[in-house]
């Protein structure tokens, strides 16, 4: 073994879960090499307060491997709440939420070390450069500094972003900040990439791009993705949605499945919430 | 789980503030400044009306200069504990912190990370002044500068676990203000750093009562003994004390389970 990748099949202990509960592939392989097993994400009766106010009502989704999925909902559905319990942010007391099978409250290590997150607040640290928000990162993952070098050159690369290393995350624009949070959620190979809003501030033209990047990762890496959001056109053809309205699921399935005998996805999404979407 | 691993998230957490405070270089001036002025100033001005007697660890009669310094090492100490707390609550409010509450480690111990890079940079300022406060003749014996570093970890660690204990109490930056009324300022002029016990008796022995118990107090007498090769076991066992009360309760704060996010939900609950 590399002497400077020494440690890292330590790490790997964190990922390696039972083969009867978990779907175990390399992320950095083709979608069609993956073996579906089980879903990537698994939530289960999930319901959620704060002090007398019910923010999630016993929700229950699932998301597969290599697919975008669109959490769909207006602001205050419980979207973000959701993602703070999904990344454990805190604990969540009534249902379940499992990560290649793996239970979120028993085993968080495994399940946290499979997700990669990027949050609705921009969480770059602006002051330093994107190579040390990229290291800070990879250690918190326990990644020796040859990998976290070697991956954060890789994913620079794949977001265009290359020549930007040495500079301070504070020179970046709105939408290169953005694809570097995506690029470092990626940084220790997650399974599951779990995006809250991602394009909140962006313009039309980075939107697209931020949205392109992603759907591209679906098909190339066999990544997971689930993708909140408030804007139903940024939910294709294929992808998968889960319409969250007051913190009850309404409707999960493919676009299509949802839309069934309803015509568009707005329509669908008006029909169901009793109100006009966005 | 392999030692490895933490070693690698704590040097990330560390090189990550050691950078922040280069970066941040006025934050270093001032921590430098703060505790030379009360030096240069109020030190100079206060020689005349504090006679000092004999006291431990000191061996003859000192200049009010000499018995100041621990104190100031304790208050850079205690203003970088706040400093820490202060960083947590920004982070908190911008949302930074997530990166680092999402991470596989334990809660617990991506608390201690953080507690040890605050630790590392006050330790590291507290050097400085006691260099600079070398010039103005203040000057313990060789082996004091080593024997200091021991008891400067206990109170940096201390005083940073009260700093991230506070952290998890104010809900915003705007409340900091707050925190210097009713905590740093109490505990730095109800303590020794700046008058020993018996001159505070004989004013009140109310306060002196209350000087007592402040555990600043045990914080700036363990860094005065060591750093005059002696050693008060007394103000150890009170620093260790509050350390374990106040990690403790800091963990128990940001805990997943019990924490105050899980009552209050987290930064941006809006969506």
């Amino acid at each position: 073994m590399d002497p400077r990748l020494r440690g890292d099949d330590e790490r790997e202990r964190w990922l390696t879960v039972p083969m009867s509960s978990a779907f175990v592939t390399s992320t950095s392989a083709p979608a069609e090499e993956a073996v579906p097993s089980s879903p990537v994400l698994t939530v289960e009766g999930l319901s959620h307060r704060f002090g007398e106010r019910t923010v999630l009502d016993g929700v229950s989704f699932a998301i597969p491997a290599g697919r975008f999925t669109a959490l769909l909902g207006l602001n205050g559905a419980g979207k973000t709440t959701l993602f703070s319990l999904v990344t454990r942010l805190y604990n969540h007391r009534h249902g379940t939420i499992r990560v290649f099978g793996v239970d979120m409250l028993r085993q968080p290590t495994q399940a946290l070390a499979r997700i990669g997150v990027v949050f609705q607040q921009p969480t770059l640290d602006p002051d330093l450069t994107v190579m040390q928000n990229l290291r800070y990162h990879g250690g918190l993952h326990g990644l020796s500094r040859a990998v976290i070098e070697e991956r954060a050159r890789e994913e620079l690369a794949r977001i265009g972003l290359s020549d930007r290393a040495g500079e301070r995350v504070r020179t970046l624009s709105g939408g290169q900040r953005r694809r570097v949070e995506i690029a470092r959620a990626l940084l220790h190979r997650p399974s599951l990439l779990l995006l809250d809003e991602p394009t909140v501030g962006l313009d039309i033209d980075l939107r697209r791009q931020v949205l392109e990047h992603v759907h591209e990762l679906c098909r190339t890496q066999g990544l997971a993705v689930l993708w909140a959001t408030h804007l139903i056109d940024e939910v294709l053809p294929g992808d998968g949605v889960v319409v969250l309205h007051r913190g009850r699921v309404l409707a999960s399935g493919s676009v299509e499945e949802v839309c069934a005998g309803t015509g568009t996805l707005g329509e669908a999404f008006a029909r169901l919430t009793g109100g006009g979407g966005r | 789980m392999s030692a490895l691993l933490y070693g690698r998230c704590l040097r990330s957490v560390v090189v990550r503030e050691g950078l922040r405070f280069v970066h941040q270089r006025e934050r270093f001036f001032a921590a430098l400044v703060r505790p030379l002025v009360w030096l240069a100033l109020f030190a100079v001005g206060f020689r005349a009306v504090l006679g000092l007697s004999i006291i431990p660890p000191y061996e003859t009669y000192i200049l009010y200069e000499e018995y100041v310094v621990p104190g100031l090492v304790g208050m850079i100490q205690l203003f970088n504990g706040m400093q820490s707390s202060l960083s947590m609550v920004y982070d908190r409010e911008m949302g930074s912190m997530k990166t680092l509450l999402v991470s596989p480690l334990p809660r617990w111990y991506l608390l201690v990370c953080k507690l040890l890079a605050g630790v590392m940079v006050s330790i590291l300022q507290a050097y400085v002044f006691i260099a600079v406060a070398w010039f103005w003749d203040v000057q313990p014996p060789p082996l004091g500068y080593l024997a200091v570093f021991p008891a400067l970890v206990a109170s940096g660690l201390m005083l940073g676990s009260l700093g991230l204990l506070l952290s998890s109490f104010i809900k915003q930056l705007e409340n900091f203000a707050g925190v210097m009324n009713f905590v740093i300022f109490p505990m730095f002029f109800a303590s020794t750093a700046l008058y020993p016990l018996w001159r505070i008796r004989e004013g009140s022995p109310t306060l002196a009562w209350v000087a007592e118990l402040n555990p600043f107090t045990h914080a700036v007498e363990l860094i005065r003994f060591a750093l005059y090769l002696r050693f008060d076991a007394t103000a150890l066992l009170a620093v260790l004390a509050a350390l374990v009360v106040f990690l403790g309760g800091a963990i128990a704060a940001y805990d997943p389970g019990r924490g105050f996010w899980a009552r209050r939900g987290g930064p941006a609950e809006q969506g």
